[in-house]
């Protein structure tokens, strides 16, 4: 009694937590429900990446999908359209060197290939006729090219924004996004120097890239959806490794 | 003699010229199992507009309900709206199990009618945890006669705050699967309260019994799956693996049992897998649902009882758990016990018959404004519930011979019968 006195005390001084007895489910685990489960995926930081998911879920519709849609108001199609086949001309450069890391003759051929047509005859990236010609893109990326060396996993993550990922996956957009500043901002086009520009920059390949994702956090009303999202998360990337 | 003969032959050719005649339905899947998986091929399906104004809204239901704090992102109902510019009837559409108000078959139905002429409001099921968590009384779905109440609520709610913005003519109402049945008893609803006065109404592939067709999806994956219930894990394993093989083609991603019909749709499937994919996409929304209804009325079935859940809880254990229970045993367990708590001499039989269209035969049999459409080979059905269906509608009834569960429901021939039912 006076345990559950105490225990009513500390409860109320902080947050509104257990306060009747727990009784345990009629439906339980099996024995052999361990993590060799299909469904189970390596996820020690488990209660921060629920938290950042859902962190994520107000940002996208509080912030990034307002400005998607103000993107789609005030932009034109057509323009859209030119503005995404720039922004996937210059992540040729991300899909070159990784497919020359990973000694991909034939992906790093469709990677030159499609650079030079689209910035040639597609005026600097706007216009994709490297596809229109069936060239492709083979989207390599730094996560795939030490997934392809052996590198494992590591911990599943949800990273703020960035969204659902693993940590060799994170480890190898850090790598990738470093190239491509160093190539684009400080080189090709100057941003550092103009940090409006650069901003300019930053913020429409950002809502260019959510525009192309067509998830929506919820949307799905399942209770199980960051079990689902992560387990096909891991697929897919097993899949685009192995590719 | 010869004359008998000639006469056989005569009436031979005039029989299987009649048999063709009812045989030029052109909808081309025969297997109801890929009909149901496949849907309809693109250049088969109903004209229907691209770019229409379709507004996703939100309402809150019941204003001093406290919603768990797991379930923060399911607080208010969501529903799918697209409208007129000028006076039009308006249709609600009542969606399947375990689907919400934009599912890709509530989406198609929507756009049918849009194109019709029609304002269209379209809602989830009550079996879908959105509306188990915001709109459901008692959060126990699967009481057709509750739930039916529940949607005529928030019918009403919805009504309420649109009616200033839309000019109406008249009412119309349908669903398809489980909303095709609920429509029948929200009509019946209706019909004391006249709130809409519907003066049409359309179930679309509807289930005569829930029971038995709940039982039918169920056993779909309990007697399909390679060595039995015990190599479930393995088996949701290895068709995940092709399912995660199509996320990685493309971008498009949803977790509802309708994802699962588009993937398998994009990689032709292992056509012996068909009816185990049926009965796994019908698992994921049951397994859904039990966890979503154990929660919000703290049952203690696959929750600790008083256990608080919050967003950042890890709920995998929950999932494994969920995905294995069995609608019969969640019916013997959880379903029944809970409506057996509140009415003490109800028994299992009494409980089965209410979620029954044969709890409304009377009705269906006189009210001459609802019509039927399914078909012929809707697996969902049990023996001689397809005659039972002739027998009660008649002439209102239309069955075509193929299609399975709401497979053709968007094949064009289809969409031109709903949109006439309406219009006539």
């Amino acid at each position: 009694m006076l345990l559950l006195g105490i225990g009513a005390i500390t409860g109320c001084s902080t947050v509104p937590k257990q306060q009747k007895e727990i009784i345990p489910a009629q439906r339980t685990l099996n024995k052999n429900d361990d993590d060799t489960y299909p469904l189970r995926i390596y996820d020690p930081l488990e209660r921060f990446n629920r938290g950042v998911y859902k962190f994520n879920a107000k940002f996208d519709q509080f912030v990034f999908l307002p400005a998607v849609q103000v993107y789609e108001f005030i932009i034109p199609e057509i323009a859209q359209t030119g503005i995404n086949n720039f922004f996937s001309n210059l992540s040729e450069l991300t899909n070159l060197t990784n497919s020359i890391l990973q000694l991909k003759p034939k992906s790093s051929a469709y990677a030159v290939s499609r650079f030079l047509i689209n910035s040639t005859a597609g005026i600097g990236g706007l216009w994709d006729h490297a596809s229109a010609w069936g060239i492709h893109r083979h989207p390599e990326d730094f996560g795939q090219t030490l997934g392809h060396y052996g590198v494992g996993n590591g911990p599943y993550l949800v990273l703020p924004v960035l969204g659902p990922m693993n940590t060799r996956d994170g480890a190898g957009r850090l790598v990738d996004s470093l190239a491509y500043g160093a190539v684009f901002y400080w080189q090709a086009f100057n941003l550092n120097s103009h940090r409006g520009a650069g901003s300019a920059f930053a913020a429409t390949r950002a809502v260019n890239t959510r525009k192309q994702i067509e998830f929506r956090y919820y949307q799905s009303g399942s209770p199980f959806e960051y079990d689902l999202i992560r387990y096909l998360y891991t697929q897919k990337r097993k899949l685009e490794i192995a590719k | 003699m010869m004359s008998k003969r000639l006469a056989c032959i005569f009436l031979m050719l005039v029989l299987t010229g009649i048999n063709k005649i009812s045989l030029a339905y052109g909808y081309p899947i025969t297997d109801p199992f890929e009909a149901s998986v496949l849907g309809t091929p693109k250049e088969l399906k109903a004209k229907m507009p691209d770019k229409i104004d379709i507004k996703t809204q939100q309402i809150k239901v019941f204003e001093d309900r406290i919603t768990p704090a797991v379930f923060w992102y399911n607080e208010n109902l969501t529903f799918t709206m697209a409208t007129q510019e000028g006076a039009a009837p308006l249709i609600f559409i009542i969606a399947g199990t375990g689907s919400n108000s934009n599912s890709p078959k509530a989406d198609a139905l929507l756009r049918i009618f849009y194109q019709a002429g029609f304002h269209v409001v379209a809602l989830g099921s009550p079996t879908h945890p959105n509306f188990i968590v915001s709109a459901s009384t008692n959060s126990v779905p699967g009481n057709i006669q509750e739930d039916s109440e529940d949607l005529y609520n928030v019918m009403q709610l919805i009504w309420k705050n649109i009616r200033n913005d839309v000019t109406v003519t008249e009412f119309y109402l349908t669903g398809y699967s489980l909303g095709g049945a609920q429509s029948a008893f929200i009509s019946k609803l209706d019909e004391k309260r006249r709130i809409f006065d519907f003066s049409k109404v359309l179930m679309i592939n509807p289930p005569v019994n829930l029971y038995n067709s709940v039982n039918i999806l169920d056993d779909l994956l309990i007697s399909n799956v390679p060595g039995g219930l015990d190599n479930i894990d393995e088996f949701i394993t290895e068709t995940m693996d092709q399912f995660s093989a199509f996320y990685s083609s493309g971008n498009f991603i949803d977790t509802d049992e309708e994802f699962l019909y588009e993937a398998f749709k994009q990689f032709k499937a292992d056509q012996k897998k068909l009816a185990a994919v049926i009965g796994i996409s019908f698992r994921i929304s049951a397994a859904e649902m039990y966890f979503t209804s154990d929660v919000v009325n703290n049952e203690g079935y696959i929750v600790p009882k008083n256990l608080v859940l919050t967003s950042t809880s890890s709920l995998t254990d929950y999932m494994i758990v969920s995905l294995r229970i069995s609608f019969a045993d969640y019916f013997n367990e959880y379903f029944y016990p809970y409506f057996q708590a509140r009415q003490s001499d109800l028994n299992k039989q009494a409980l089965i018959a209410r979620t029954s269209l044969e709890s409304i035969e009377d009705y269906l049999t006189s009210s001459k404004k609802i019509g039927l459409v399914t078909n012929q080979d809707d697996f969902i059905l049990a023996p001689g519930e397809i005659d039972y269906l002739k027998r009660v509608f008649k002439s209102r009834a239309k069955i075509y011979p193929n299609g399975g569960h709401c497979g053709n429901m968007d094949y064009k021939e289809n969409a031109a019968y709903m949109v006439d039912f309406f219009n006539n």
